[in-house]
């Protein structure tokens, strides 16, 4: 009997382990290497929470994308690169034959990937950080440096600054306060350009890490009284900032930072040390976006939201994960569109995907993501796909765009990024596709 | 030269409040010859306290005094369940048994009480005082100075409860030999129960401070790698030493900053700056090859 039985019960087993995996076959898997705890886990908490709700709003609004279900496994990086490598060895078996895009929010965890998910076949996203000269997709077909870059930001910053102070920059004074890291140092190269082509004095300040630090620096930044401060903080930095500038009275208003200084996180524990303060963003806080609201009413209502502290809805930085998602979700769309209806999509096909996104307006429009985040059109050699910021202001209680959306100089910076990837491809050995065989 | 005084004075008050964060790894080595590696951590719970019963509800006189309960209650624990099992084992030992604590409370504190970064208002403000300003054209902090005088209170107290009271004597008899101090009757749970008591209300105050400060968040836990040099210039054994320490690290480490930068970008070209974050170590490092038992430290002299 209990010979018997043993076939039987092993060939059920493996019955429904072929049923299971026909199952996740016909899903679209997302490998999420992502960090909740730890020195930045309130940030990643937030992303995270907004990027897996989209997915669930999709499964529950939807049904999914033609009937296809978003599944996603998250592992714990801490936002440490040697985890975050560990994470995309453990998840990426699974991402054999459906692939979503692979986000990790973290530039140190997105240079240890870019080579390592090209041999792979599988797309990594970097929206917002990561390696900005993956904008060159003939050398970088894996990478994808979504809506824009940090140069393209610093670009538009001074674009604004330069609208600000009536069209004209020559003879002002800007002062860069920088994290002192691969972070920091990204945007110097832009600013730099920006100088040289608007004539205006660039003072360049950098803080050593964590960054709670900054007498010095901005003692010397009084010394210097320039017309604005261009700031690229990261955590304890910008709270320490803001702060430093209180000290020695430097206004609020006059400081502009990057979209890492420009979330709750970053103003609230600075107090009123942060009213007036802008920073850039390529998405907009609130629930005032319809789909936002919508989340909150479909997901939390049937009670599969992610996140355990409700009233992240609608901040920076739960929009912003709210915006990877509906990117990757359209990137989605677009691929079934080629590959089949109704079917997931592995790395390549979803790499042909963000490749080929045209995501109007009016698209927005119609998920209900208006003014959420700017328009975009990818293409080979263009795998940033917008380029555009909007500049929003702390009032002491939430953040208030104060700009439309914003393109930085794309004539400026694109060639730079260009020239930095063929120097990639010469140093690795790569040979550059011809994006204009591409389609 | 006005500027100079500026940055001299502003960094003398950073090194208050390194000094602060010093005072907590003092006090654990003079009682265990431990270097307490959790002390980061613990000002990051103490702070992290305060805002998080604050925000259940309670005014800052009773956060505060709670937080203060928690720290104690932390020593206590502390004592009992990790250093109890550890007495007379090398100094090794307790050494990793507090990198173990200090995950332990990186792990548990946002998990009482949630990791996002929050304000924390004790009702001074960080701004310049206008009579210096506007006479001198400098900027000198009312936070930085009360943050003077609440270590400055700190020190003399601490001094003299180790030179002066039973406990004090206790405190260093233990620090140099375990089993010789519970030999002629010192009891040594209680002195580690009481100094890990002690350090945690370091900890409170410190936390207290750069939360003020700097908001109350993760980056709480890097506060000591500004210690560090601190305590090796001042030695790991003196109290006053944490403080003179902390203002010779706070002031040349500001002055470094602002003045060997444009030396060094006249001599090699490109951008220098930050060195802040390296210059109080190598300094710390060059202090070790000629006083390696720091300005205050006790000299160890051993028979061969």
């Amino acid at each position: 009997m209990i010979k018997n039985f043993k076939p039987a019960v092993a060939a059920a087993a493996v019955s429904l382990a072929m049923l299971s995996q026909t199952a996740a076959a016909a899903d679209q898997y997302f490998p999420i290497p992502s960090y909740r705890v730890g020195a930045y886990g309130a940030n990643g908490q937030a992303f995270y929470g907004g990027f897996i709700d989209y997915l669930n709003y999709v499964n529950l609004k939807e049904k999914g994308v033609n009937g296809v279900q978003m599944t996603w496994e998250e592992c714990e990086t801490e936002y440490n690169n040697a985890k975050g490598i560990e994470c995309y060895e453990r998840l990426k078996g699974k991402a054999k034959d459906s692939a979503g895009p692979i986000h990790t929010m973290s530039t140190g965890i997105s240079y240890a990937l870019i080579d390592k998910s090209a041999q792979d076949k599988l797309p990594l996203a970097m929206m917002g950080y990561g390696r900005t000269d993956a904008v060159d997709g003939s050398v970088f077909p894996y990478a994808f440096p979504l809506v824009t870059t940090y140069q393209m930001q610093a670009s538009a910053i001074v674009k604004f600054i330069k609208e600000k102070v009536g069209g004209n920059l020559a003879g002002k004074k800007i002062v860069y306060l920088y994290h002192d890291s691969a972070y920091g140092k990204e945007a110097i190269i832009a600013m730099e350009a920006e100088a040289s082509l608007n004539k205006f004095s660039l003072v360049q300040i950098p803080v050593a890490h964590p960054g709670n630090e900054q007498n010095a620096q901005w003692l010397r930044i009084r010394q210097e009284k320039p017309d604005y401060v261009v700031f690229w903080g990261w955590g304890v930095m910008n709270q320490t900032a803001l702060k430093s500038a209180q000290k020695v009275g430097f206004p609020r208003e006059k400081m502009i930072g990057s979209w890492w200084t420009g979330s709750e996180e970053d103003v609230i524990p600075a107090g009123d040390a942060a009213k007036g303060f802008m920073a850039a963003t390529w998405n907009v806080a609130g629930k005032q976006v319809p789909v936002i609201a919508d989340i909150e009413k479909v997901v939390y209502g049937a009670n599969k939201g992610n996140l355990q502290d409700k009233a992240k809805i609608g901040t920076v930085l739960y929009n912003r994960g709210v915006s990877a998602a509906v990117l990757s979700v359209e990137a989605i769309r677009k691929g079934q569109e080629k590959y089949g209806k109704g079917k997931a999509l592995n790395g390549e096909q979803m790499r042909w995907a963000l490749e080929n996104l045209n995501i109007t307006d009016a698209r927005l429009k119609q998920i209900g993501a208006t003014d959420l985040l700017p328009e975009i059109k990818t293409s080979c050699d263009n795998h940033e796909g917008s380029g555009k910021v909007k500049i929003q202001q702390w009032d002491g209680a939430k953040w208030v765009p104060v700009s439309g959306w914003i393109e930085g100089n794309k004539g400026l910076i694109h060639p730079l990024f260009q020239a930095s990837a063929k120097q990639y491809a010469k140093e690795k050995g790569i040979t550059p596709r011809d994006c204009s065989k591409e389609k | 030269m006005e500027f100079f005084f500026e940055v001299l004075i502003g960094g003398l008050l950073s090194g208050v409040m390194y000094a602060l964060v010093a005072l907590g790894f003092v006090l654990i080595y003079k009682a265990s010859g431990v270097f307490n590696f959790a002390q980061g951590a613990m000002v990051y719970l103490a702070a992290l306290s305060v805002v998080g019963i604050m925000e259940w509800g309670a005014p800052l006189w009773l956060a505060v005094i709670l937080a203060f309960a928690v720290m104690t209650a932390f020593g206590i624990g502390t004592e009992k369940f990790v250093l109890r099992k550890l007495v007379n084992q090398p100094p090794i030992a307790l050494f990793m048994a507090t990198i173990g604590l200090t995950f332990f409370i990186e792990g548990l504190a946002p998990m009482i009480f949630g990791s996002d970064p929050r304000a924390l208002d004790i009702g001074i403000v960080d701004e310049p005082i206008p009579y210096i300003l506007e006479n001198w054209n400098m900027v000198i902090s009312k936070f930085d100075l009360v943050a003077a005088g609440v270590a400055s209170v700190l020190v003399a107290t601490l001094a003299l409860f180790f030179q002066y009271t039973r406990i004090g004597r206790a405190l260093r008899a233990v620090a140099d030999d375990h089993q010789a101090a519970l030999s002629i009757g010192i009891p040594l749970q209680h002195i580690w129960a009481i100094v890990w008591g002690v350090a945690g209300f370091v900890a409170l105050v410190a936390g207290m401070m750069w939360g003020a400060r700097n908001g109350v968040q993760f980056a709480l836990t890097f506060t000591a790698l500004k210690a560090l040099p601190v305590l090796i210039l001042g030695g790991f054994t003196s109290v006053p030493g944490a403080i003179v320490g902390g203002l010779i690290i706070g002031a040349s480490e500001k002055l470094a900053e602002i003045y060997i930068p444009p030396v060094m970008q006249d001599l090699f070209g490109g951008n220098f700056g930050g060195i802040e974050g390296w210059f109080p170590y190598v300094l710390a490092l060059l202090f070790l090859l000629v006083r390696p038992e720091g300005l205050f430290g006790e000299k160890h002299i051993d028979r061969v």
